[in-house]
């Protein structure tokens, strides 16, 4: 690189890209400042350069089609559209460059700050975190009576998002604390799933009392996992984890005789209230209590007991921060050296926050089993593992509120993107938007970890404070093994 | 040959008569450790005591095994070969000593008095069990957590202790909230002796150079140490900090009984705090006593100015210990 621009001593210690995109985004006064008279010019100037390579570049793309006539191909030419990609490309770049790129105080980072007060701000985020809580806890009433028609659809989404977000907070324990990545925390929920409906097949045990025994079942499956990867760091760690995931699900494929392979268990039995069920007619929950049947009571209780499922993971996970298990596990994510200095076992640390982790993987495992009353293999792919991931890496390591908006946003939004019937009136009836859902949620994550780096909410909220409490930004915090 | 020549710096103290601390009341003895990486030797045959309460030096010329006798000593590293005996209680403990030894047991207790073979316990117990804390050369706090989490962390295992396994403390038992507000009261403590107090709620990695080299003997501190071993603390210091460094650990020495094991290039501090002086050349110990003695011997002088040919040496007492006792320095595993 130094022979390439001998003139530019600077280029031989920082990339060539590096410093251009620097210059553009305004970073180095020297080349635009504020006030310059020049600036104006120069975006007009950069935005006319811009448009000009759309025009070359989409000449052939856009400009020129060429379709059949008689005897052959013909060129059929197509300024319009042409000229109102160039004007689109022209306007679009002109206006970043004069809100983002070509100002010492750009919009996103205006953004940003904004947004920084609202998700993480101590005040903000807490209210931000208190009105989300009620909400959830009025959930299926506000459906039933705002929207009664499509209350059942609306309380089943809450349900899946609510799963999700029980799933972020426990991987959140793992992978946001103690900072170990685990590509394979759906081999957990597996584990939970499983655990509840062969324990239903084989021993006729109903959902309460298989609760714990999948959680601890799972627990137990962390603390396997975690032997064998204690003395791994970064990216081995991952693919341990990552293909330990993977051995479960084939195991849970291949073991036809007790797993029922690929055909999955079915007739998983639903839970009751108090040995209450959701049935119509003598002794089911409805007459118990003298009301009318409705299938809806029992999504209504579906959605409490992963509501509530999920509350108890973010209040333990809350109050083990607090902890000295908490604290150790923040300390392993900072540096692992330093806590052996300090007399921490690590070993036991890592494990603790495995087995946790799985723990409570393995609880919403089970709650998935008596949701859905089949489980199959199908269920347990990498997909699920990488979607949980993405959920914590989006909210932001170690943000419990973060993963709930992840979720909303993530899980949510993949179903919302399916009701884009509106997109056909404005691209054709032939545009099918469901077919772009998983583009648009690519490009969203894309943009969002472009505007957030290190997450929807970044900082970290200290566990011990002396006099005043205040927010560690996330360039201080380390991300821990494997980031 | 080498063994020749370590007795012969021993014997050569000023005053042979006198019983000097380190040798009759040890709180770490350090004996024929040697430590190899594949063909390069780092420590050979390294045998030293740091007296109980004393301030001890380990100096040497860069890539002298200073670091690595410090990972030998905190179980970071497995010695090749070698003993290290920490002992809790006064004197030499000599059949404690023997039967932890002949046992093949890692420590032994009775009473108050206690032995620990720290070569054979992994690193996290030698600073639980054995009580050796240790700082690091290149600063290693949790830059993310405040100053005040640091300290925390620094006390989990009386933490841990208290809270029953977290048990305890998630059901909020009272000898848990004791416990924690004893811990903050200690952090407290070693803030304001650090100075530090006004940085209690900043990340670490927010304090400048000099603030975190005290936030990390702050920490080691916390767990209530009987040895602390400090690797390099006075590096990057300004000379007032180095001052305030001084005084510090004077104050550890004096209020908590602490002894203190020290890598330091700056002789300034050395030498005006330290009791007893090792010095380490090529992974061979070079001179070993009193600062006095440390700083007039010739070995030593030699070593610190590179001296590389006989013919360039105009002491004669070095010429005649290095025709006599051979050159240690080039004969021990070739240690670049």
């Amino acid at each position: 690189m130094a022979a390439e621009t001998p003139a530019a001593p600077t280029s031989s210690i920082r990339p060539e890209g590096a410093q251009r995109s620097l210059e553009e985004r305004g970073n180095a006064p020297v080349v635009a400042p504020a006030n310059d008279p020049n600036s104006m010019a120069n975006s007009v100037r950069d935005a006319a350069m811009a448009a000009a390579l759309t025009f070359v570049l989409g000449f052939f793309f856009l400009g020129v089609r060429s379709d059949f006539a008689p005897g052959g191909l013909a060129l059929e030419f197509r300024w319009g559209l042409l000229f109102i990609a160039v004007a689109i490309i022209f306007v679009a770049r002109l206006l970043l460059n004069i809100f983002v790129f070509r100002t010492t105080k750009p919009l996103t980072q205006r953004m940003g700050s904004t947004f920084k007060g609202v998700g993480a701000g101590g005040g903000l985020g807490k209210w931000l975190g208190r009105a989300l809580f009620a909400f959830a806890l009025v959930l299926p009433f506000f459906f039933t009576s705002f929207f009664p028609g499509q209350s059942r659809q609306y309380i089943d989404l809450a349900i899946l998002i609510m799963t999700y977000i029980m799933l972020g907070w426990g991987l959140n324990i793992v992978v946001g604390l103690a900072g170990l990545l685990d590509l394979g925390y759906v081999a957990f929920y597996a584990v939970g799933a499983y655990s509840f409906a062969l324990l239903a097949q084989y021993f006729d045990i109903g959902f309460w009392m298989a609760l714990p025994l999948a959680g601890l079942l799972a627990a137990f499956w962390g603390i396997i996992l975690g032997f064998p990867v204690l003395r791994l760091r970064g990216d081995y760690l991952a693919i341990v984890t990552l293909a330990f995931g993977e051995i479960i699900r084939v195991v849970l494929l291949n073991w036809y005789e007790f797993t029922g392979g690929p055909d999955g268990i079915s007739g998983i039995p639903k839970p009751t209230l108090f040995g209450l069920e959701f049935k119509r007619g003598e002794g089911g929950f409805a007459d118990f209590f003298g009301i009318p049947f409705d299938n809806i009571h029992r999504f209504i209780f579906l959605y409490y007991i992963i509501f509530v499922l999920a509350i108890v993971t973010n209040l333990v996970t809350l109050r083990l921060r607090k902890m000295p298990v908490g604290r150790a596990w923040e300390a392993l994510r900072e540096d692992e050296i330093a806590c052996r200095s300090l007399g921490i076992n690590t070993t036991n640390t890592k494990l603790t926050a495995f087995a946790l982790g799985a723990m409570f993987g393995g609880l919403a495992g089970s709650f998935f089993a008596t949701r859905q009353g089949f489980i199959s293999p199908e269920s347990f792919t990498f997909l699920e593992s990488a979607i949980i991931l993405a959920i914590v890496v989006l909210g932001g390591l170690g943000s419990q509120i973060g993963v709930v908006i992840a979720s909303v946003v993530m899980i949510g939004g993949i179903e919302m993107l399916r009701n884009l019937g509106f997109l056909s009136q404005v691209f054709g009836p032939g545009f099918e938007p469901t077919q772009y859902r998983m583009l648009i949620f690519g490009v969203a994550m894309v943009l969002i970890m472009v505007w957030k780096p290190r997450g929807l909410v970044s900082t970290r909220e200290p566990t011990a404070v002396l006099k005043e409490k205040k927010r560690i930004g996330a360039d201080m915090v380390a991300q821990g093994e494997g980031h | 040959m080498v063994s020749a020549s370590q007795s012969a710096a021993t014997a050569a103290a000023p005053m042979p008569g006198a019983p000097r601390n380190w040798d009759v009341n040890p709180v770490l003895t350090v004996e024929h450790l040697t430590m190899r990486f594949g063909g390069l030797v780092a420590v050979n045959d390294l045998s030293f005591n740091v007296g109980r309460g004393d301030i001890t030096a380990l100096i040497g010329p860069n890539g002298a095994g200073k670091t690595t006798v410090f990972n030998c000593v905190t179980g970071f590293y497995k010695p090749t070969e070698g003993r290290t005996v920490m002992r809790h209680g006064d004197g030499l403990l000599q059949d404690l000593v023997e039967e932890v030894t002949a046992g093949g047991l890692r420590s032994v207790q009775m009473g108050d008095r206690a032995v620990f073979l720290l070569e054979r316990m992994p690193d996290f117990e030698i600073s639980h069990h054995a009580r050796v804390a240790r700082t690091f050369q290149n600063i290693r706090l949790f830059g993310g957590m405040t100053v005040l989490e640091n300290l925390m962390v620094a006390q989990h295992n009386v933490l841990m202790k208290a809270s029953v396994f977290t048990i305890g403390g998630l059901l909020g038992l009272p000898r848990y909230r004791i416990a924690e507000k004893a811990a903050r009261e200690k952090a407290v403590y070693w803030l304001e002796r650090t100075r530090l107090i006004d940085r209690a709620d900043d990340p670490a990695a927010d304090l400048p150079y000099g603030d975190q080299r005290r936030l990390e003997i702050a920490r080691a501190m916390c767990t209530e140490p009987h040895l602390l071993c400090l690797d390099e603390p006075a590096a990057g210091l300004n000379p007032r900090e180095s001052q305030e460094l001084n005084a510090l650990l004077q104050f550890i020495r004096a209020e908590h009984g602490t002894s203190i094991l020290l890598i330091e290039h700056d002789m300034g501090v050395v030498m005006e705090i330290s009791d007893h002086v090792v010095v380490l050349d090529y992974g061979v110990k070079i001179a070993d006593g009193d600062a006095d003695h440390v700083k007039n011997d010739p070995k030593v002088i030699a070593a610190y100015l590179g001296v590389e040919d006989e013919d360039e040496i105009d002491i004669p007492e070095v010429k005649k210990d290095l025709s006599t006792a051979g050159k240690p320095a080039g004969q021990d595993g070739g240690v670049a």
